[in-house]
């Protein structure tokens, strides 16, 4: 408290009263809407309030999904998120942290040329090199399964860089008494390094568990069967079928589906994430 | 960047960097390598012969409107992006960092679009700005001005700058709000006892002392507006109309998959790898110096 303005301060809380309602009001919106049957989502204008379908549309979106759209119902699709979702994250954390302990702990000749070659995919996203690497994904016949939704994504030298930094603060001393001791490289890994990183995993689970739900792109590309469909990739089918008929109630049930995960693992781990995400981007 | 102390050479090291080198070798570095050797082909209509054209590919780009067009789109829409999304968050920072009571529940309430992949963004957007349903829409009509993204080539453009800005405010938010929140108190003290006002005090002390994290955000934005924000406008607008939203990424995509240019494709990508490469040293050499102001 360096002053008492109680005029700035109420200023102060006004303006964050309006960002919260500007950032919420999609979300709100969302929700009325999944809560309305198919003929009230059709009168101008629309509600502002919630109606009482919301389980019925619910129901209905999870188990049959949306007639005419091509996509399967939402709740394969969310399991189909979550596969891709968890394969990426922990294939990240692991490839990594191995990458790093190696980088870290031992001399070696190339260590180097790995590390730069690491650091190259962190100016390679997807985006830039998706026929090359469709091409790649085909002939290795990954189309159409988890492993060729989720391998691809898997490098990443953010992740490696973060447990470097980590790993490097962590004093010499444990090295030197855990060789004392007789601990082999591996043990060493396992009693001692991991558990001093296990907040940074944490965090690092939580960014990289988003990143995997949100991608759109890949899956668009290498997904042909209707079942392994993502349900992020699944909205964007949904808006299209939305052209001729818009049920808006389940489009919008669907959207609250596909945000609802990583909302709430943003929201139960705030604090870690937070620390994780200002820390580690630097 | 190496311990003092560390293991003995012996096969282990190899070991744990294989998998990350294997991947990043084989879903990286080869198809990288591809495009850019596909980049300097021509391939005739029927797939059957290659030629080798050198910068015939890159030249044609250079002198295609359609490109030089989607290049132009690219720029106004990550600056737009940027500029909103880091406008609203800064401010937003600012007031969070004054208030004593709530700060904490703010940023509760504001951290989660973070989470909200940019498809579904998108999706949200669209509703609200729907041409016959939207609610937003409903209250343009009232006030009599008329909106319909699907026909304006502007009105398309501000839909996606509106829903990519809005999805990148809870993260410039939590960087401006940590940058703040790291400047030492005895400064701003200091400054009030001399009698500057809040306003005073943000402009010659806090926004000064944040311009590291300003120049990172700035970086991190663009990267955003120009790779991530594919889901956007693949879900909104598809490019158009008439290619008023058709930015570098959705390009790439469309000329590969839909029109087949693989020469063209390819070397779009290479151009677009150079971007990226050039922003990552950028952001490599902020890391590094930390910026002085």
């Amino acid at each position: 408290m360096i002053e008492n303005r109680p005029l700035t301060t109420f200023f102060s809380h006004l303006v964050l009263l309006c960002g919260v309602l500007v950032v919420a009001f999609p979300l709100w919106v969302t929700f009325v809407a999944s809560t309305h049957d198919a003929v009230r989502m059709t009168q101008v204008p629309l509600p502002l309030l919630p109606g009482n379908q919301f389980l019925v549309n619910l129901k209905l979106v999870l188990f049959s999904g949306l007639e005419g759209s091509g996509s399967p119902p939402v709740g394969i699709m969310l399991f189909n998120s979550l596969i891709m979702a968890i394969l990426i994250a922990v294939g990240k954390i692991s490839i990594s942290l191995l990458s790093a302990f190696a980088i870290v702990y031992f001399r070696f000749p190339f260590r180097i040329a790995f590390f730069w070659m690491i650091f190259v995919t962190l100016m390679l996203p997807v985006e830039v090199r998706i026929l090359p690497t469709f091409a790649v994904v085909a002939n290795l016949n990954m189309l159409d399964t988890y492993w060729g939704l989720s391998i691809p994504l898997i490098a990443s030298a953010t992740a490696t860089f973060m447990f470097r930094q980590v790993f490097l603060t962590i004093p010499d001393e444990l090295l030197e008494a855990a060789r004392i001791d007789g601990a082999s490289p591996l043990r060493f890994f396992k009693d001692i390094l991991l558990p001093m990183s296990r907040t940074n995993i944490a965090a690092l689970f939580v960014i990289l568990f988003i990143y995997g739900w949100n991608q759109y792109l890949w899956p668009l590309l290498i997904t042909t069967d209707r079942d392994m469909y993502t349900v992020v990739m699944g909205i964007s089918q949904m808006l299209e079928a939305a052209e001729q008929a818009p049920d808006w109630h389940l489009i919008m049930m669907t959207a609250l589906m596909a945000m609802l995960p990583p909302a709430i693992v943003v929201l139960i781990m705030q604090k870690l994430f937070v620390k994780g995400l200002t820390e580690t981007e630097k | 960047m190496i311990k003092r102390v560390h293991f003995n050479v012996s096969a282990l090291p190899y070991i744990l960097v294989a998998p990350q080198v294997a991947i990043t070798i084989i879903f990286f570095i080869w198809p990288a390598t591809q495009a850019l050797y596909q980049s300097f082909l021509v391939e005739d209509a029927f797939g059957l012969s290659t030629e080798f054209v050198w910068f015939d590919n890159y030249k044609e780009l250079m002198n295609d409107p359609y490109y030089l067009g989607a290049f132009k789109t690219t720029v106004i829409f990550s600056i737009l992006v940027a500029g909103l999304s880091m406008g609203v968050s800064l401010i937003l920072a600012a007031m969070a960092d004054r208030v004593i009571k709530g700060a904490t529940t703010y940023r509760t309430l504001l951290i989660w679009p973070y989470a909200v992949a940019p498809a579904i963004a998108g999706a949200l957007w669209v509703f609200i700005f729907d041409p016959t349903l939207g609610i937003i829409t409903y209250i343009f009509n009232f006030l009599g001005y008329s909106w319909n993204h699907k026909l304006n080539g502007d009105q398309a453009m501000l839909l996606v700058v509106i829903a990519a800005a809005w999805k990148q405010i809870s993260y410039n938010f939590l960087f401006f709000l940590a940058g703040m929140q790291a400047i030492p108190k005895s400064l701003i003290e200091a400054a009030a006892i001399d009698g500057a006002g809040p306003t005073k005090r943000f402009w010659t002390i806090i926004f000064p002392l944040i311009s590291p994290t300003t120049f990172f955000l700035l970086v991190i934005n663009i990267v955003y507006a120009f790779f991530e924000t594919f889901g956007i406008i693949h879900a909104v607008t598809q490019g158009g109309p008439a290619n008023s939203t058709q930015i570098l990424v959705y390009k790439v995509f469309n000329d590969g998959f839909v029109g087949l240019d693989l020469g063209g494709s390819a070397a779009q990508s290479v151009i677009l790898m150079v971007i990226v490469i050039i922003l990552t040293a950028v952001q490599f050499r902020y890391v590094e110096k930390k910026v002085a102001y």
